[in-house]
């Protein structure tokens, strides 16, 4: 029981990691923020995209403990996600071809 | 697994933890699909209106819209921090970091009805006037945002509720340091709350 619950207690992370994530998701919004206001033309949607992104992986990763999770989870986490990318580019497949 | 195995052997009344959060995630998986389709839409219309959607996107109020992404963000880590205060023991700060959570929410939606209603008052609202009178690309553009933001809004009212109860179970030890599932889930979908707004805000609120 004992060497369970220290594993577990092991792969809880402190107060510490939460708020320095917290602080790059903020710096990450701001920089998202300014980004937006200079005319970056067709990429500017890329790169809000793409720091959308990372903030999502920070959010999944750390705040949601997919890092600390059994690795059936971050399977289930593929599978999902690979299914709304299929599903996003077969339409587009369709939209852009019309 | 072997944590599965144990907790079971620790606690007289049969439980697995993993389980529970596997059952969460798959419940948010649902979500994302659900809200998955509403991005394909977005980005289908986008494709074919890109002029109309940055012209009816300046109609939005990117300051309210970062003030929100700001006040969401801050309530996820509260929400991270009162799980970990509630597995360090410390159920007072866990209770204060949730009931702040809660606050952030309510702020989120105050923020949320100055913004809606300041659109309703312009006559900026699904079926008015005003707005059938603009193009296509505008009708979609507040068509979309009200469903999405509408429907983001929903969830977290949804969020505030779970939350509470979690407040109530935490006073009454129904929620403790060594069976905090409840409270980890809950976590779980204020995150996905979160995580959706992520990327509803450059989406509507960032284009230029």
């Amino acid at each position: 029981m004992d060497q369970g619950h220290s594993k577990h207690e092991h792969h809880t992370p402190g107060y510490g990691i939460y708020i320095i994530i917290w602080l790059v998701l903020i710096g990450l919004t701001s920089i998202t923020v300014t980004v937006a206001g200079i005319d970056f033309g067709m990429i500017a949607l890329a790169i809000a995209l793409f720091i959308a992104a990372i903030k999502s992986a920070l959010v999944i990763n750390i705040f949601m403990h997919i890092k600390f999770e059994e690795a059936i989870f971050k399977v289930f986490l593929l599978v999902s996600g690979m299914t709304l990318v299929v599903i996003f580019l077969l339409t587009f497949f369709d939209v852009y071809n019309r | 697994m072997n944590h599965t195995e144990n907790a079971a052997a620790v606690h007289p009344v049969h439980r697995d933890d993993v389980g529970a959060r596997m059952g969460m995630w798959l419940f948010l998986f649902t979500e994302i699909l659900l809200f998955g389709g509403m991005f394909l839409a977005y980005a289908v219309y986008r494709f074919q209106y890109p002029e109309q959607f940055k012209i009816a996107a300046m109609e939005l109020n990117t300051s309210l819209g970062t003030l929100n992404t700001v006040i969401l963000l801050t309530s996820s880590l509260t929400m991270a921090l009162s799980i970990t205060a509630l597995q360090k023991k410390n159920k007072f700060l866990s209770l204060v970091m949730l009931s702040m959570t809660i606050f952030f929410a309510f702020a989120f939606l105050i923020n949320k009805y100055f913004e809606w209603g300041a659109k309703f008052s312009h006559g900026l609202y699904p079926g008015s006037e005003e707005l059938l009178a603009k193009s296509n690309g505008e009708i979609v553009f507040f068509g979309l945002y009200y469903m999405m933001t509408g429907l983001h809004g929903l969830h977290i009212i949804i969020g505030i509720a779970i939350l509470l109860f979690m407040l109530v179970f935490i006073i009454k030890d129904k929620v403790t340091y060594d069976n905090h599932v409840k409270l980890e889930n809950s976590g779980l979908y204020w995150h996905l709350v979160d995580l959706i707004w992520i990327f509803l805000f450059p989406l509507f609120y960032l284009i230029h």
